[in-house]
């Protein structure tokens, strides 16, 4: 059963933590760090993936590619806190010689791929998907994206593979959060509608209304993974970039803003407060 | 000696491997072979046809080596190194440093060997832009022989390759393979001077320096020879020239042997930095690029 209390709370201290991470290395992305908060909270805190800390890559574990690396700052305080890595390491994020860098990769326990680069993490999930597929294994495939993202062609011919080999044991998961670099996504390459797209690509699509509301990210997440129907699955987050920072929340350029020092612990109190 | 081509000769040995390996994968981008129909057809599930997409060629390849399977991926030369170059580099040299994979890259259609079909189907440049990635070995074989060898080292070679196949069916440059791993042969002794080629030019420099007293090396491992060896080979000989199907003075052989035979008198050949449109014979090519085997002959008449 959801414990939505705990999911929650598992939640808020995620995002808290992840400004106190901002606050020592404001180099990180912290907008797209915030938007898929409760998502990672769902799959990590709620168990809807199979992982195990003391061997990151136990092959009884489900794959999860992260191919927005740079927007997931807030796995370092969640794999810290499940034991992937010990907390102190947290404290040296972007400083010389630290494994945890302004953009994750796989030297970081808990990390399957490199994702500095954009529109990779997809197709090398099919092939993970597929090789599961082919070992008979029941394990699956998750893959986290944004929606700039997928402005990449990369992502295209994995999405047409995928279908056309039935991996229904991949599940695509979009934090649609609808910001890109320079502007709102929309004014650049506008992806409405999404959910359309992919069922035109022959994808089985899930859609989040809110994914901040973890009982819905938790329940459609949950739902997805164990639908088996032969198509590849897309579970479309609609998120909020900058999520818990008003001033971020609504600005075009929330990707490449940093939060100011002075107000990060102000922010911090205000969060642990919110319902 | 019969006249194969590099690819059946080498999906043939593959073939009768997947019988006993069943970890051998096969991913092709919509590109074919005799052979490789039956691949396909006695290893369904264990073969993979994505299409016309050599990005995902790569991703996917990469993702069923990380699971452990020793992945062959399968496009025309040029596609399959510079229309996926950024998936190469990101999820095959980087990733493979962290995350130990067998995956063999298999081009066909080295230099100029589809010299009908124009500049798209020449590959010039990628002996100078695979060599210059980290974690991946370059081979370059110049007859079916050589790469019926390295069937078993893709194998046993756990990292990520490039194999840069003739498109054209020749025979072999030589009659059998010895010290295979060395990674370089002499195909003609001789002590004037020395042409190291790879590829399709090592036959070339054979047939055209056959009159002459100078000695012929074919370099089919680019980055993964035993130096130390072919140092020994020429003692005594102070005059080098670099031959490749690629363009020049960028990167490729010539590259490799100048930054570590310093102490030589080195000449590079290759191909001048244009592309060619005018079709014609690989040989037709050739001349057009200053490479034809007279331009070559009269190159080693002026050698003292």
């Amino acid at each position: 059963m959801i414990d939505t209390a705990y999911l929650k709370q598992q939640a808020k201290f995620l995002r808290i933590e992840t400004l106190k991470i901002h606050k020592a290395a404001p180099e990180v992305r912290v907008a797209s760090s915030l938007s898929p908060i409760e998502i990672f909270t769902a799959l990590f805190y709620g168990k809807l993936l199979r992982y195990n800390p003391k061997n990151p890559r136990d092959e009884n574990r489900d794959r999860l590619i992260i191919s927005k690396g740079h927007g997931s700052i807030c796995m370092y305080p969640l794999l810290a806190d499940l034991g992937f890595f010990d907390k102190d390491e947290l404290k040296r994020v972007c400083k010389s010689g630290s494994f945890l860098g302004g953009i994750p990769d796989p030297i970081i326990p808990g990390y399957e791929t490199v994702n500095g680069s954009l529109g990779h993490g997809l197709g090398v999930a099919c092939g993970i998907a597929l090789a599961l597929k082919t070992k008979k294994s029941d394990k699956k495939a998750v893959v986290l994206t944004g929606d700039g993202e997928l402005n990449e062609g990369a992502n295209w011919e994995a999405i047409m593979c995928a279908a056309q080999h039935k991996l229904d044991n991949l599940t695509l998961i979009v934090d649609y959060n609808k910001v890109s670099m320079l502007d709102f996504s929309k004014n650049i390459i506008d992806l409405n509608s999404l959910s359309e797209k992919f069922k035109a690509f022959n994808w089985d699509v899930y859609e989040i209304e809110d994914g901040h509301d973890i009982e819905q990210v938790y329940n459609t997440l949950k739902t997805a993974f164990s639908d088996q129907q032969q198509k590849p699955k897309v579970v479309i987050a609609h998120t909020v970039k900058g999520k818990g920072i008003p001033f971020l929340e609504t600005h075009p350029l929330s990707h490449i803003l940093s939060v100011k020092e002075g107000d990060i612990d102000g922010l911090v109190e205000e969060i642990k407060h919110a319902d | 000696m019969q006249i194969k081509a590099m690819r059946d000769v080498f999906l043939a040995a593959l073939h009768q491997k997947m019988h006993e390996d069943d970890s051998l994968f096969f991913v092709s981008a919509d590109f074919g072979a005799p052979i490789l129909d039956k691949i396909r057809a006695d290893f369904p599930d264990r073969f993979i046809n994505v299409g016309i997409a050599e990005q995902n060629l790569i991703n996917v390849s990469v993702g069923l080596a990380l699971e452990g399977f020793t992945v062959y991926a399968y496009a025309i030369a040029p596609f399959i190194t510079m229309r996926c170059y950024e998936q190469i580099r990101v999820n095959i040299a980087i990733l493979s440093q962290l995350r130990p994979m067998n995956i063999n890259l298999i081009g066909v259609g080295a230099g100029v060997s589809y010299s009908l079909s124009g500049p798209t189907h020449h590959c010039l440049e990628d002996l100078s832009i695979m060599r210059t990635l980290p974690n991946l070995e370059v081979f370059s074989p110049s007859d079916y022989l050589l790469t019926e060898s390295y069937v078993e080292r893709t194998i046993a070679n756990k990292t990520p390759k490039y194999l840069r196949f003739d498109a054209m069916p020749m025979l072999p440059a030589s009659e059998s393979v010895e010290n295979f791993d060395e990674g370089f042969r002499v195909l003609q002794t001789g002590s004037k001077a020395v042409i190291i080629a790879t590829g399709y030019m090592s036959q070339k420099a054979k047939k055209v320096a056959a009159d002459f007293d100078v000695m012929v090396i074919d370099l089919y491992f680019l980055n993964a020879y035993d130096l130390e060896k072919l140092q020994v080979c020429l003692e005594g000989i102070e005059t080098v020239i670099t031959l490749e199907e690629g363009f020049k003075g960028v990167g490729g052989l010539d590259s490799e042997i100048n930054s570590k035979l310093k102490n030589k008198q080195v000449t590079n050949l290759g191909f001048e930095q244009k592309y060619t449109f005018e079709v014609g014979s690989r040989e037709f090519v050739h001349e057009e690029n200053g490479l034809g085997e007279q331009d070559l002959i009269t190159l080693l008449k002026s050698v003292k």
